[in-house]
């Protein structure tokens, strides 16, 4: 069991309710596609599982510990085993793509080797490696905002691909790609998952994509989950539930990160 | 396929800078006698600490808190008049040196006839040396040629910030957007007209904001030159710390943060209102 | 009404002016008219046939250097101080250590450099080392105060996300937070160094070495020709540190 999840809510502190009592069980290796309108609670149910929101309410349990039971230190190193792909990566806009990509074993590095990967990048070929499965090798020594958004998305994705975690948890990883390059990056991310044996879990606003990528789809409206069932299983009387009232969404904006603005005070 | 790069190509560049950094360093470290050993040695923190010990309590007699109120008023003043004086120089030396009044530009697209950048220059040399030679060579200057007292601090104020207030009025008036000045100005309006409506509406603000960051530097930069003779705070610390008067140091010393603590606020004020 | 308080705040400042024209006893007029004029010409006139002399030069070129040398590495301390007092002061290490390292910093701030110097100077004897500790000292406040603005404007998702993956919180800022503010720091700094050089060919006035002693000595000798080229020097240094800083800016903090 990788993700035990029991009677879990979320209320935000202005009194929102995000999430309510979401039962959820997942096996190790399991490949699951999140679905559900804009607003639906997919986000929050991710951050949930990346252990960056406590819940209110419920138990929750991620690769066989609880992670507010642990202490902060032991916390960390079960973070270190969970990568999480956010929908705008938050890079650095001037850290180059190599450093940037290296930053996902810093979990798992003693500080010393974190320092001096910062003077000159110690693992260069791992970092290559992670890119070059992305088609984005040619960009490893460039800066991160001269990527476009799509290249950004596929960079904070080789950065998880390099942090080698047990459990992937992506957040509409490819909301900046066209078709064609969603598909071929969500069978990387699959084929990644099945080749190590790990769990991933996708939240994806384009429902082809989730039905043709993942065996599993789990439906969420307005915090709850409305269904859980194998991709085949799905019928499009559910997903016309799932989606019912929903004013016409375009798909997210590709998103590039606000440029720097540097004060240069006059002398 | 390529063969892949597996090298940092910024790796022998970072490695030549930090070299040339340790190469500059050095004799910089020499040169300034860097010692941060004497700050912590033995026999020095003893006769700092029984000097530092005169500092407690401060000095508070009434006398005294009377000489402070006034040195702190004319440090003020000194500030305000310089500043004064500085912008009666500093605003037709902006107009002068700035590109964005030029009538030969205005037909031209923003290139400038050779004589009018010829002409430019001179003033813009001008403000260049006059902000570049510290203001504190210029009060030693002053205390020489009008005597000692505040009328130095005044004139080396005045004349330091009169070139930095020039340059940067003149940078302003040329990052607005010149569109609606050379409009005027094709349409026949005299230069200062054009200014005052194609220019100032948009550099206002900024001119404002500096200007207040100015006149807080100008009070500090009157206190310091007040160890020159030019009046103020700094005269006063000048003679306490001669006579080892602590207590006198350690008010004045609290004035100076107050007054920095003031000129802070009261300069975020006057921003905000500029918003 | 805004309209109002805004004529108002503009006669206030007119009205502080005049008031600090008085309260001096500053008139202008008699400082410009006739034998005052003259006098000053005749002083000036002094200053316009500057001292080219070999070894004064030599002198000169000794002294130059030891003020360049006094601002950068007063001016590097200052930065080094500075951020480790911004850490705190930007709210990092509780509200305790922030209200703390703030009162700090402002104290720091508030002695300008040539008090700096001359305290410094008691404790660590005539020379440049007093200098360049009066620069840092002074700087430090400054730069901890700007520096500390900057961290607290950057986003700190780069920094969470690192944190997200295990990695420590000095880590997190050295890859998340770091990359991010450098620029800002690396022109603050700058900035800073571009007013030190002024400040330090200064601060010779009150014993800390540098191009100021060999001034205050041939001013107070009545050498205007020797004073004239030590300020030539200085000018020159100013207009090349400021294009250095320029130069510098562009490299590393503009693209």
């Amino acid at each position: 069991m990788t993700v035990t999840l029991q009677g879990v809510g979320l209320t935000h502190a202005n009194g929102q309710v995000a999430l309510s009592d979401i039962d959820l069980t997942i096996n190790a290796a399991e490949r699951i596609a999140i679905i559900g309108p804009s607003g639906a609670g997919k986000t929050t149910l991710l951050r949930l599982l990346a252990t960056s929101l406590q819940p209110s309410t419920g138990s929750i349990s991620l690769l066989e510990q609880q992670p507010w039971a642990l202490s902060a230190s032991q916390r960390q190193r079960l973070r270190a085993r969970i990568g999480l792909i956010h929908q705008a990566p938050p890079l650095p806009p001037r850290q180059r793509v190599v450093t940037a990509i290296l930053a996902g074993k810093l979990g798992a590095w003693s500080l010393l080797k974190s320092l001096l990967n910062l003077f000159y990048p110690v693992d260069i070929t791992g970092a290559q490696a992670a890119l070059a499965r992305l088609d984005l090798a040619d960009k490893l020594f460039e800066r991160c905002d001269q990527l476009s958004g799509g290249q950004l998305q596929r960079a904070g994705i080789a950065r998880v691909l390099y942090q080698g975690p047990q459990l992937i948890l992506a957040d509409e990883p490819v909301s900046a790609m066209d078709p064609v390059l969603a598909g071929h990056t969500l069978s990387v991310l699959n084929n990644e998952a099945a080749a190590r044996g790990v769990t991933l879990l996708a939240s994806l606003h384009a429902v082809d994509l989730a039905m043709a990528h993942f065996p599993r789809v789990i439906g969420v409206r307005a915090g709850r989950i409305m269904f859980d069932l194998p991709s085949d299983q799905i019928s499009p009387e559910q997903l016309d539930t799932l989606y019912a009232n929903e004013k016409l969404q375009p798909t997210p904006e590709v998103i590039t990160p606000p440029p720097l603005v540097v004060q240069i005070p006059r002398c | 396929m390529l063969k892949p790069a597996l090298r940092d190509p910024a790796a022998l560049p970072r490695l030549a800078l930090a070299l040339l950094a340790i190469i500059i360093l050095w004799p910089g470290i020499k040169l300034s006698e860097l010692d941060l050993g004497v700050l912590f040695d033995a026999e020095n923190s003893k006769t700092m600490g029984s000097f530092l010990s005169g500092f407690w309590p401060p000095a508070h007699d009434s006398e005294f808190l009377h000489i402070l109120l006034r040195a702190t008023l004319e440090t003020l003043a000194i500030a305000t008049a310089g500043m004064a004086l500085a912008l009666l120089l500093a605003i037709p030396c902006g107009l002068l040196a700035s590109r964005a009044l030029s009538l030969s530009a205005a037909h031209r697209n923003g290139r400038l006839a050779w004589w009018s950048l010829a002409l430019r220059w001179p003033v813009r040399g001008l403000l260049i040396v006059l902000r570049s030679v510290p203001e504190v060579v210029w009060a030693l200057l002053f205390v020489r040629a009008v005597g000692l007292g505040p009328t130095a601090g005044v004139l080396a104020i005045a004349i330091t910030y009169s070139g930095m207030l020039g340059k940067v009025y003149a940078e302003i008036f040329e990052s607005v957007d010149p569109r609606p000045a050379r409009a005027l100005l094709v349409a026949g309006s005299p230069r200062l007209m054009a200014f005052a409506y194609g220019v100032l509406p948009n550099a206002s603000a900024e001119m404002l904001s500096y200007t207040v960051y100015r006149w807080e530097c100008a009070v500090r930069a009157s206190v310091v030159m007040g160890f020159v003779g030019a009046g103020g705070l700094g005269q006063q610390i000048d003679l306490s710390l001669r006579m080892f008067a602590g207590g006198e140091v350690a008010s004045m010393l609290l004035t100076f943060l107050l007054l920095v603590l003031l000129a802070d606020q009261l300069s975020r004020l006057l921003r905000a209102r500029l918003q | 009404m805004k309209y109002l308080l805004n004529y108002s705040l503009v006669a206030l400042l007119l009205a502080s002016v005049f008031a600090s024209f008085s309260y001096l006893n500053i008139d202008l007029t008699t400082l410009f008219a006739g034998d005052g004029l003259s006098q000053m010409g005749s002083y000036a006139s002094g200053f316009f046939s500057p001292d080219f002399n070999a070894s004064h030069l030599r002198a000169i070129g000794k002294g130059a250097l030891e003020t360049l040398a006094m601002s950068s590495i007063g001016t590097l301390l200052a930065a080094l101080l500075g951020m480790l007092l911004a850490l705190p002061a930007a709210g990092r290490f509780g509200l305790f250590a922030m209200s703390l390292s703030r009162l700090l910093l402002n104290a720091l701030r508030a002695i300008p450099e040539l008090v700096w110097a001359a305290l410094v100077v008691l404790a660590a004897g005539l020379g440049p080392n007093a200098g360049t500790l009066a620069l840092a000292l002074h700087t430090a406040g400054v730069l901890g105060r700007l520096f500390a603005e900057a961290l607290e404007n950057v986003s700190d998702e780069p920094a969470q996300a690192i944190r997200l993956a295990g990695g420590g919180r000095a880590v997190a800022f050295c890859y998340g937070t770091l990359p991010e503010v450098w620029p800002q720091l690396i022109a603050y700094t700058l900035y800073r160094w571009e007013n030190n050089i002024r400040m330090a060919s200064v601060l010779g006035f009150v014993g800390a070495g540098g191009l100021g002693q060999m001034l205050y000595f041939h001013l107070s000798l009545f050498q205007e020709a020797q004073a004239a080229s030590v300020i030539l020097a200085m000018l020159v240094l100013v207009l090349a540190v400021d294009a250095l800083s320029a130069w510098a800016r562009q490299r590393w903090v503009s693209q």
